[in-house]
C-alpha cells in the first residue's frame, strides 16, 4: 500500500512537525468541531472554543501519537495498541469521525505547507492516514 | 430547501470572487486523479495519465478541471435552489457519463485541499465548514437524479 519513498516522505513530514504539534493538533480540531458539529458530543466536558487550553493539550497528544505512528508504519498495531483499547471500549468514537478528523488534518497540513503540500505528499499523508484509523478502530468489533 | 446564513453567502462569495479558476481548477482534478486514483476510469480519453507528472502537465486534464470549476458558477448563482439548477447536469453523469457519485465527493475534498494550500490560514475553520456545506449541497444535488 504505502511504498518505501512514502513511508519515509511521511516519518519526515511528522517529525518536523512534533515541535508544533499543540497548534497543529489544535487547528485540525478546531476545524473538524466547526465543519462537523456531530464531532463535539465527544468532548461535552472540554472547552472547545479557539484557542483554548484544551484544544492545545489534546491536539498535541493526537499528533504527537501520529507522529509516533509514522515512525514505523509496518508495526501501527503495535505503537497504537493502548489507544486502540481506549477508543474501542472507552471512547466508544463513531469511526466515522476518524474520517472527518483525518480530512480536517489533511486541510490543516495544506494551510501549514502551502505548495508543499504536493499531490503525490498528499496521496501518501491520505493512505497513512486511512491505515492509521483503521488499525484504531481494529478493537471496535 | 437549504438555509444559508449571511455569513455563510460572504464566505461563499468571497472564495469564489477570488479564485483564480484556470490555476484552482487543474489543481484540483490532477489531484484528484493523484490521491484517488480510481477516478482516471472516467478520463480514458485524456491523453498520458500515467504518473502524478504526466497528469499536471496534461492539458486536456487543465482544460477540463477549469470547466469543472466554472460550472460551479451556476451553483454560486443559485444558491438557493441548487437541486433544481443542478437537475439536468445530475441527469448528464448519471445516464451519459456514468460516473459513480461518491467521486464527487472525493473531487469536493480536492477542491478544498487545494483552496486551503492557496490560503493558508486565511482558509480559517469557519471559511472551512461554509465552503465545504456548499460543496455538498451541490455533491448531493449531482447525485440527485440517479436511479
Amino acid at each position: 500500500m504505502l511504498s518505501k519513498k512514502e513511508k519515509e516522505l511521511i516519518a519526515n513530514v511528522w517529525e518536523r512537525l512534533t515541535p508544533v504539534a499543540d497548534d497543529i493538533g489544535a487547528d485540525a480540531l478546531l476545524r473538524m468541531f466547526t465543519t462537523f458539529p456531530g464531532s463535539k458530543s465527544y468532548f461535552s466536558h472540554l472547552d472547545l472554543r479557539p484557542r483554548s487550553p484544551h484544544l492545545k493539550t489534546r491536539g498535541k497528544r493526537i499528533v504527537l501519537a501520529i507522529a509516533e505512528g509514522a515512525k514505523d508504519i509496518d508495526h501501527l498495531a503495535v505503537a497504537l495498541a493502548p489507544l486502540q483499547t481506549l477508543h474501542a471500549y472507552r471512547l466508544r468514537i463513531d469511526p466515522s469521525n476518524f474520517k472527518h478528523f483525518s480530512h480536517c488534518m489533511l486541510v490543516t497540513l495544506a494551510c501549514y505547507l502551502g505548495d508543499r503540500f504536493t499531490p503525490v505528499m498528499h496521496a501518501a499523508m491520505d493512505k497513512f492516514l486511512s491505515a492509521f484509523a483503521a488499525v484504531l478502530a481494529e478493537k471496535f468489533r | 430547501m437549504v438555509e444559508w446564513t449571511d455569513s455563510e453567502r460572504t464566505i461563499i462569495n468571497g472564495i469564489f470572487a477570488n479564485l483564480n479558476y484556470e490555476d484552482i481548477g487543474p489543481k484540483a482534478l490532477c489531484r484528484c486523479l493523484i490521491v484517488y486514483p480510481w477516478t482516471q476510469r472516467y478520463f480514458g480519453a485524456f491523453g498520458n495519465l500515467y504518473n502524478a507528472d504526466a497528469i499536471m502537465a496534461n492539458p486536456l486534464i487543465a482544460a477540463h478541471g477549469t470547466k469543472i470549476l466554472h460550472g460551479m458558477d451556476r451553483a454560486l448563482k443559485n444558491m438557493d435552489d441548487i437541486k433544481n439548477t443542478y437537475a439536468t447536469l445530475s441527469e448528464l453523469h448519471s445516464e451519459k457519463l456514468h460516473v459513480d457519485p461518491d467521486n464527487f465527493r472525493l473531487l469536493a475534498d480536492c477542491l478544498s485541499i487545494v483552496i486551503a494550500a492557496e490560503m493558508g490560514y486565511e482558509f480559517t475553520p469557519d471559511m472551512q465548514a461554509a465552503w465545504q456545506k456548499f460543496l455538498s449541497v451541490v455533491v448531493s444535488a449531482l447525485g440527485r437524479q440517479y436511479h
